[in-house]
């Protein structure tokens, strides 16, 4: 017992430290992309018509003119301490971008994947448990609907269906300006903002603007899910230990529950981690077409706008939470599935 | 003779198969007597597995099923799947050939040993559990330190003798093991065998010891079965079968283990049978260098002989059912080939 938990902490211990270069591979890799695209930060971010002085001058003024090697150091420095760097076109700290920005898009994107895996995972469950019947046929054709039709062409319809025909619910932005305005900020996550407050009024409004666009994306995903599911029951149904249990007479619903589900799920985790990725790629779209104020819609204006500096930021801040999703996912897995700890 | 623990009369199994049905059990007697061990070996693909998994009605959906599987007096095919389940486990158990793959990754010893006992003796306390769980484990030689292990932690040879444990845990009548040690080298394999050789000495189990090796069987078995195409072809106290084989088919498959020891070649010439379009006659007469005329014409009638051996092979009659000139011998290109060795 001993031995086994001391090589699950060495094990968790070397997958901690193997985080450090894949985020210096990250940090480079953007920092060299910024360079290679094209234009020069400054001309591309203030337009044709400024002045030569004043490019020259901002260019001096953000270190664009120095070596290279100058430019990667300090850039590299100042992450290090938490310095994402300052937006050329609205003079914004990146920082604040990701504090109030990342909110909402972390707001969105939990939502969206509690939608995704209460739809998604039963779904898939009972579709490979009952592979082929009509159960199975339906949750198909859903599952291969929802991967096939684009983030915002779903988010439109439901716009004109749910706000325009039914005007059931709002369409538009995180919450109403009135509340907006009535509400004070702890943690820039809305929902819980109300709570701490006890403004249940708040909550509600939130809630309900948080509605579609977490639908939207959470049924996409909830397509990824249901397949891969389904899949993995479907395999798992076919191992061997299945039919050693059926060979000591346990009963069916436990050999499904316990030992297929149960195992069928434990790859979903992992793929879980990797859908992060997708999932913010996701956001960007969801929040542009419900104009939700979040990181990827923040990301969208500024590529539109040219201002690189903003972009490395939030790139960055996007890497590192997909490379610290796929460290919590595998510290669940660890903890789930007994061979991972040896591995 | 004591009353058997299992009696299979006239058993069938068909898979369905793109191609027609295939005939894997072909009307299959067999009886098994408490706390005997009985052997059954043919080439792979004669219908072992499908006859042991057949006992306990463990076939893939859609598999047809037919003729009698008789426990205690009741017929175990046409029972519903429920109470079949309530029969796999404590009154007939199966091991399997690959034990590597036999345990859940996720579940330890101890988990698998309380879901199979809690599933057929709900009242048992978590103490008395544990105790069973030990000394089932203990008598295939785990120690109760590795209770609490998983599966991973084990070698294929333990987890073999775990999966023994488990099925010996709920005290079957009847136990199958399915090729149990072919996935095992030879050292771990001559443990599991002589480990299920003492079960009846030790809890009077009986034991159907599927195998292709006739080694083991010497070794271990009362009783020997040869299956050939789906059918058992000859059946016998395993000491008598061996010393003097009186159907072909034994008689070339002991020629091959035998040879394969002195390690020249020596191979049944030719394949087994087609379980979908089957020849006529006696299944083996494409390849039997006994094969007479009527061997093409007629399947065998099995007989009894004097020494209470089943055989099905018209060398051993019935000489009225053959017709005239039918113990001519069967000509046929193929018979200088199967001559050659
Ligand atoms: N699920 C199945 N579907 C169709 N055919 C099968 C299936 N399982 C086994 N068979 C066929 O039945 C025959 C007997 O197989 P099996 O009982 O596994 O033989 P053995 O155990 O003696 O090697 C073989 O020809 C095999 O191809
Ligand atoms: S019946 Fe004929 S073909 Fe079949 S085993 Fe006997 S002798 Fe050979
Ligand atoms: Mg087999």
């Amino acid at each position: 017992m001993a031995a086994s938990g001391s090589s699950l902490k060495s094990y968790l211990l070397v997958r901690i430290a193997m985080v450090i270069p894949t985020i210096l591979i990250l940090l480079t890799l953007v920092f060299l992309l910024m360079r290679v695209a094209p234009g020069n930060p400054v001309t591309a971010a203030l337009g044709g018509h400024a002045p030569p002085a004043v490019i020259k001058e901002l260019t001096h003024q953000l270190g664009y003119d120095r070596p290279l090697y100058q430019q990667f150091g300090l850039y590299v420095w100042h992450i290090l301490h938490g310095n994402f760097g300052t937006t050329i076109t609205d003079k914004r700290q990146v920082t604040e971008i990701i504090l109030q920005n990342g909110a909402a898009t972390l707001e969105l994107t939990v939502a969206a994947m509690i939608v995704a895996l209460l739809v998604g995972v039963p779904i898939g469950l009972l579709a490979g448990r009952f592979r082929d019947r009509p159960v199975d046929a339906v949750t198909r054709l859903f599952g291969v609907v929802m991967y096939a039709m684009p983030v915002f062409v779903l988010g439109l319809l439901a716009q004109i269906l749910f706000g325009s025909i039914l005007n059931w619910l709002p369409i538009s932005g995180q919450a109403s300006p009135l509340t907006t305005a009535l509400m004070t900020t702890h943690t820039n996550i809305l929902l819980m903002d109300a709570v701490i407050d006890g403004n249940w009024p708040a909550f509600w409004d939130v809630f309900d603007h948080l509605i579609l666009p977490a639908t939207t994306l959470g049924l996409v995903f909830a397509g990824v899910f249901i397949r891969l599911v389904r899949v993995n029951v479907i395999r798992t149904l076919k191992d061997d230990y299945i039919e050693a249990a059926r060979a000591r007479g346990i009963r069916e619903r436990a050999v499904v529950y316990r030992h297929a589900f149960r195992n069928a799920l434990v790859p979903v985790i992992t793929v879980i981690g990797l859908e992060v990725a997708l999932l913010m790629g996701g956001a960007v779209l969801t929040e542009t077409t419900f104009n939700w104020p979040g990181i990827g819609h923040a990301l969208y204006i500024y590529l539109e706008n040219r201002d690189y500096a903003a972009v490395q930021g939030i790139v960055i801040v996007f890497g590192l939470v997909v490379v610290a999703s796929s460290l919590v996912v595998d510290f669940i897995s660890a903890l789930i599935d007994p061979r991972m700890r040896y591995k | 003779m004591t009353e058997p623990v299992v009696s299979v009369r006239d058993l069938r199994v068909y898979y369905g198969t793109p191609r027609g049905p295939a005939r894997a059990v072909d009307r299959v007697a067999l009886d098994i007597a408490p706390g005997e061990t009985l052997g059954v070996v043919g080439e792979s693909g004669s219908g072992k597995s499908t006859l042991g998994r057949g006992i306990l009605g463990l076939l893939p959906e859609g598999t047809g099923i037919a003729g009698e599987v008789l426990y205690q007096g009741r017929n175990l095919v046409g029972m519903s799947k429920e109470e079949l389940r309530h029969m796999r486990g404590p009154e007939l158990g199966l091991i399997f050939q690959e034990p590597m793959t036999r345990l859940n990754p996720l579940l330890r010893i101890q988990e698998h040993f309380e879901e199979t006992l809690r599933q057929h003796h709900p009242k048992l306390d978590r103490d008395e559990i544990r105790r069973r769980a030990l000394e089932a484990l203990g008598r295939t030689g785990i120690p109760p330190t590795r209770y609490k292990q998983y599966p991973h932690e084990f070698s294929g040879g333990m987890r073999q003798r775990i999966m023994i444990a488990l099925a010996l845990v709920l005290k079957p009548k009847l136990l199958i093991a399915d090729e149990p040690t072919t996935a095992l080298d030879v050292i771990v394999e001559a443990q599991i065998i002589r480990l299920l050789a003492d079960l009846k000495k030790t809890s009077g189990t009986a034991v159907m010891l599927i195998t292709h090796n006739l080694g083991i069987v010497a070794e271990a078995c009362d009783r020997v079965a040869v299956m050939y195409g789906g059918k058992i072809v000859e059946e016998g106290d395993a000491r008598k079968v061996f010393a003097n084989p009186v159907h072909p088919y034994t008689r070339e498959l002991l020629r091959s283990t035998i040879s394969l020891e002195t390690k020249s070649l020596h191979t049944i010439p030719g394949a087994p049978p087609s379980l979908i379009t089957p020849p006529p006659g006696c299944l083996f007469h494409p390849r039997c260098p006994d094969a007479m005329r009527v061997c093409a014409l007629k399947a065998p009638i099995e007989q009894r002989l004097e020494d209470g051996r089943r055989v099905q092979c018209w060398r051993h009659g019935p000489a009225e059912a053959i017709p005239d000139g039918g113990t001519e011998p069967l000509e046929r290109e193929e018979i200088a080939v199967a001559n050659e060795a």
